[in-house]
């Protein structure tokens, strides 16, 4: 699907029930325009991840998802050799005694003994209907994972010692996302379009609530919303984010709730704090007091 | 000269990009000229005459650190302010250079007035070999205090500080590499290698999980009864930034500040010139508990990961709640793999760690160490190399809940 304005483009990620304010769907845009990977910051729970799944899905196109991790490596991104099946084919070669040996054994490094990863695979594809690549977490990952994914973002194209260079049709959409809990090497994020995701304002999260869950009542998810406004205003330790005012509407719909109270917030705050100290903080008064200035 | 009629010629506008870019630059924000090229080829997907998808595909090609931002928006608005937003008289405009860091800042002010530091620093520059110490001399400053230490002294003690070598215990990663060493089996090296055989294993490969330097993170105490200790303290967090790779540093009086981008300055003397001039409490009051908890929030999730080593450098006179120490004292060392507690008062044998502070965060520390002189730096740097493959055990404590 191609979109020709930015404001088509925000209008389908609407009817895919994204709302993408008009920079973010600006970002989107022009990262499907370049071919560029887009790199997206913010806290946890605002919707970073959310923005590639509701691309595949949008497009009509495979979501090819990488999650990161401390030690990511050739053998878990791009291929692995399937040792056994290899082994298997040693076996068989030796009870069968091929004519020469020597030639079949080496056929065991061919493409029928791969087992392809993530990356292998979103390149492959990319030759008949590019895939959304989503690589989460990225500061997750270690230094060594970000340098290979570099010259991955570059070149497009990999190479397997034993079988050769394999390359990319088209450039997949590649999404990035970061938690910041590390600062991404500025070569990586010069490769990028950057873009920072904040909170939601309270009538942007009012339509994602409305949006997402249609079981919460309009005077609940009122409230809901504004109570979490309030909550992100204080010194806690952490703030939730949209994925846990999500969680709660759903739990307090759930519960046939029809508006807040305070002991049916006291019983339910698992579901957006989810520090003790902040629970801790908050029993009692401090969700009485929010919940004057919500219902007030 | 004519006017142009049509809305905007395309060329006029990609010079208005290279003079945004400029101004980006001189702002001191890096912008390269691929994304400079980006932006323009940008601009042929969105409406320019759109101020806030100009803006917003400005920012996306150009712009890629989040500090950046506002800088950018201060740019922006600047630049686009008359309304018109292609206004050539801007083009006329003087574009202010400011260099992109400050070169030569002012030395801090000596607490004795011995004259201004300024008109020194020169001289020291030469005297600097006559203050290469002698064996004995060298050996007596390692064990006095450095509350004691004279001006000459401190410059001597660069010299040894810059010969300490700084390691710190390495931690196992994830990653794996090959070895010689039996470990765990590597198949694929295993299946190539033995293919000559027949596929049958005979020779064996291996690999092994590769070490990586800790991140070590110092919070410094620069508060008024520090004072006799933070310079020379500084100087030890400056020589041991650029001595290990992955260290962040933060001082605290009566607030936290982050000076790891002041001490990347090669030059200790202008490092810590930044840092003062950056730093605005000094020799203020304390408030550890605010400074640990002002870390913990906000910075700890962005620098304590992959098993970080803190030091927390300060002699525990604290004015603030001795609760909400505790509290974030527990905190912090909850996400440390080491929290090791430095106390230049530690150096005196009568001193007993009494004060309500000290006593609220010693419980939560893993290491309690002086600070105090050479001597006790030398130790310090023996503990970092020897940690330990394991975390030390700590217990669980209930702690009061917040008020």
């Amino acid at each position: 699907m191609q979109f020709a304005t930015i404001d088509d483009l925000q209008q389908a990620l609407a009817t895919h029930d994204y709302v993408a304010d008009r920079p973010l769907a600006t970002a989107i845009f022009l990262a499907l325009k370049l071919q560029k990977p887009l790199l997206l910051e913010g806290e946890a729970g605002v919707g970073k991840t959310e923005i590639a799944k509701t691309l595949a899905r949008m497009q009509e196109r495979h979501l090819i998802r990488l999650q990161c991790y401390e030690g990511l490596d050739v053998n878990t991104t791009i291929y692995e050799w399937n040792y056994t099946r290899q082994m298997l084919q040693i076996r068989l070669i030796e009870a069968l005694g091929a004519a020469d040996t020597h030639a079949a054994l080496n056929e065991i490094f061919g493409p029928e003994f791969l087992i392809k990863r993530p990356l292998l695979q979103a390149i492959e594809e990319s030759w008949d209907r590019p895939p959304v690549l989503l690589i989460d977490e990225i500061d997750r990952a270690d230094e060594e994972f970000e340098a290979f994914l570099l010259e991955l973002l570059s070149d497009w194209q990999i190479s397997i010692p034993e079988i050769g260079t394999i390359r990319a049709g088209q450039p997949p959409t590649v999404i990035i996302t970061s938690n910041r809990t590390r600062e991404i090497h500025d070569a990586l994020k010069r490769r990028c379009l950057f873009h920072w995701i904040d909170y939601p304002s309270l009538e942007k999260e009012q339509r994602i609530v409305s949006m997402r869950v249609p079981g919460a009542s309009e005077r609940l998810s009122r409230q809901v919303v504004a109570f979490v406004q309030e909550l992100r205003k204080l010194d806690l330790f952490k703030l939730p984010g949209v994925a846990e005012t999500l969680d709660w509407a759903t739990a307090l719909a759930t519960l046939d709730a029809r508006e807040l109270t305070a002991s049916m917030v006291e019983d339910t705050l698992g579901a957006i704090l989810k520090y003790q100290d902040d629970i801790a903080r908050m029993r009692g008064q401090g969700v009485r007091s929010l919940l004057e200035k919500v219902q007030g | 000269m004519k006017i142009p009629e049509q809305p905007v010629p395309h060329g006029h506008l990609t010079t208005h990009v290279l003079a945004f870019v400029h101004l980006l630059r001189s702002a001191g924000i890096k912008v390269s000229t691929e994304q400079t090229l980006d932006l323009v080829r940008a601009l042929e997907h969105v409406p320019i005459m759109s101020r806030g998808d100009f803006r917003a595909a400005a920012c996306c090609t150009l712009i890629y650190r989040r500090e950046d931002l506002p800088v950018f928006d201060a740019a922006f608005e600047f630049y686009w302010r008359t309304g018109s937003g292609l206004d050539p008289l801007i083009m006329a405009l003087p574009v202010v250079r400011t260099p992109p860091k400050l070169l030569r800042l002012p030395r801090r002010p000596r607490q004795q007035g011995n004259g201004p530091d300024q008109e020194r620093s020169e001289e020291e520059r030469e005297e600097k070999v006559g203050l290469t110490l002698t064996f004995t001399a060298a050996e007596t400053l390692r064990t006095r205090d450095f509350g004691s230490f004279s001006f000459e002294e401190v410059q001597a003690c660069k010299q040894f500080l810059r010969n300490l070598e700084w390691r710190i215990e390495p931690r196992r990663t994830r990653r794996r590499r090959p070895a010689a060493r039996p470990g765990v089996i590597d198949m694929r090296r295993l299946l190539r290698r033995n293919l000559r055989h027949g596929g049958d294993p005979v020779e064996l490969a291996f690999r092994e999980p590769r070490q990586r330097q800790r991140p070590l993170v110092v919070l410094c105490d620069i508060s008024g009864s520090m004072d006799r200790y933070s310079r020379i303290l500084l100087q030890f967090v400056h020589t041991i930034s650029n001595g290990l790779r992955n260290v962040e540093a933060f001082v605290f009086g009566t607030r936290l500040t982050r000076i790891t981008r002041l001490l990347r300055e090669r030059d200790i003397d202008e490092a810590i010139a930044a840092v003062s001039k950056q730093v605005v409490d000094w020799s203020g009051g304390t408030r550890i508990g605010e400074a640990v908890k002002n870390f913990n929030y906000s910075w700890s999730r962005r620098v304590l990961g992959k098993g970080a080593v803190v030091l927390l450098i300060s002699d525990g006179w604290d004015r603030g709640d001795p609760q909400l120490l505790e509290r974030e004292m527990a905190r912090l060392q909850r996400s440390t793999y080491r929290l090791i507690w430095l106390n230049p008062l530690l150096g005196n044998p009568r001193y007993q760690p009494l004060t309500r502070g000290m006593q609220a965060a010693l419980p939560h520390v893993d290491d309690f160490l002086p600070v105090h002189n050479l001597l006790s730096l030398e130790q310090l740097g023996e503990k970092l190399a020897m940690l330990g493959k394991r975390r030390p055990e700590r217990r669980q404590r209930l702690l009061p809940a917040t008020s």
